[in-house]
């Protein structure tokens, strides 16, 4: 997903059939395992995650490389593949939840002031750390080292996050905005076409051409999105399924959560004594790890060496994954959960994320070299 | 040098350390208490556990 993993992929050597066969079968071997062992549903649900992870490992997609080469170099067209992406899956998602009578659910959330300060502060973090929500979860499976170490952090983050939300939505906040039906999906299509035409008219001309790549990656990511609303019942999602792990974390540690105004809720607290692979985000979280694995071995991507960065660089890393997952509980989402999956279902808080995300992200690109995770110009 | 083959059996042992956790941690799954393969269709209501949804 990162130019470095990019990079490296591309000179090292190639695996051998009987690894690729290895590695196809045993993804396809735990796909059963669980849909066997635990549910159909939730053995679908993993082989969406692997796809995910397939898909954006393998096709190089995400959403921090597309914002910070826009931010960089003007280039927008992987953030114009991104809003491509949320516009199939809405022209599905929107007659689907219309008319599926409780059964499918939104992302829709209010926009409120922790709402968009957590958006602007994971925009920020997302640059610093290169890796959002999925982002994370792709480099960990690919053995990124920064991505890696940040992801524990994230999902303590997010558990803090949560536990804390109503205290911070007291500061503020509107009643949920949504925008539904025939009308809903034209207002979304046409905002999305607009913010894709304008930064597309920005763009110098040689930049305006969208690569093949980002198409294919973009509508392969849409059906994916579209069949998690279908199996699951809600839109895909991140966060929630990290910090309860760090939850189940603290339960077994001895802690009570039972008078958590977030984690003690009847909801929260089955979700705790349940397995993890029953729950969504968990099960998808999973499989972006294993896909983005697969990929990276497929291609003998594990032999790339290690980045030597200073100390105030890993410290950065930790700050800004335990950052990462406490701010998208306030946004109601990260990049997956309010971005994606708020805009491509209608919830106005979805696209308050979208600028306030894209503003902590120009901040983000300065900070990076400061706190020694790449070079400074 | 260290490779990425380090930190992505980190990755592995991370994944694996979670769910020999949640073993430990979680009730036994029930297999004839499950719901509808697909949500779609299924006249279940959705369950809420996203990011987006305040605690209920």
């Amino acid at each position: 997903m990162s130019h470095a993993s990019a990079t490296g992929a591309a000179a090292a050597p190639a695996t051998s059939l009987l690894t690729r066969t290895g590695l196809l079968a045993g993804a396809l071997v735990l796909v059963l395992a669980v849909a066997m062992l635990v549910g159909l549903r939730f053995g679908l649900l993993l082989a969406i995650g692997l796809g995910f992870g397939l898909v954006l490992e393998g096709y190089r997609f995400g959403f921090a490389g597309p914002w910070r080469r826009l931010i960089r170099e003007g280039d927008p067209t992987g953030t114009v593949a991104q809003l491509v992406s949320i516009a199939v899956v809405a022209l599905v998602a929107f007659p689907l939840l219309a008319s599926s009578g409780g059964e499918l659910i939104g992302a829709h959330a209010p926009v409120g002031f922790a709402m968009i300060g957590g958006a602007f502060v994971f925009g920020a973090c997302m640059q610093v750390v290169m890796g959002c929500g999925s982002g994370t979860l792709v480099n960990s499976g690919s053995g990124n080292p920064v991505s890696l170490l940040a992801l524990p952090f994230f999902a303590l983050g997010s558990f803090f996050g949560a536990d804390h939300l109503l205290w911070w939505t007291g500061f503020g906040t509107l009643p949920t905005v949504v925008f539904e039906g025939t009308l809903g999906l034209l207002i979304t299509l046409a905002a999305l076409a607009s913010v894709a035409a304008v930064l597309m008219w920005r763009a110098a001309p040689e930049q305006r051409s969208i690569p093949r790549r980002y198409w294919i990656a973009a509508l392969l990511l849409a059906g994916l999105a579209v069949l998690n609303l279908v199996v699951a019942g809600q839109p895909w999602g991140v966060v929630y399924g990290l910090g309860l792990w760090a939850a189940k974390g603290a339960t077994v540690l001895g802690a009570d959560l039972s008078g958590s105004s977030f984690w003690g809720t009847p909801g929260n607290m089955e979700r705790l004594g349940d397995s993890l692979l029953t729950d969504v985000t968990s099960l998808t979280n999973l499989g972006i790890i294993g896909g983005a694995f697969l990929v990276a071995a497929w291609r003998g991507g594990f032999s790339q060496g290690l980045p030597k960065l200073p100390a105030r660089a890993w410290v950065a890393t930790v700050i800004a994954g335990f950052l990462l997952g406490y701010s998208s509980r306030l946004a109601f989402g990260c990049n997956v959960g309010a971005f994606f999956s708020g805009i491509s279902t209608g919830s106005l808080h979805g696209w308050a994320w979208f600028v306030a995300a894209f503003g902590g992200a120009f901040y983000g690109v300065k900070l990076r070299p400061w706190l020694g995770l790449e070079a400074r110009s | 040098m260290r490779t990425r083959k380090l930190t992505a059996g980190l990755t592995l042992a991370f994944v694996l350390g979670l769910l020999i956790l949640d073993q430990a941690q979680s009730g036994p799954v029930n297999r004839f208490q499950q719901p509808a393969a697909i949500a779609w269709g299924s006249n279940e209501s959705a369950g809420g556990a996203h990011c987006a949804a305040l605690p209920q």
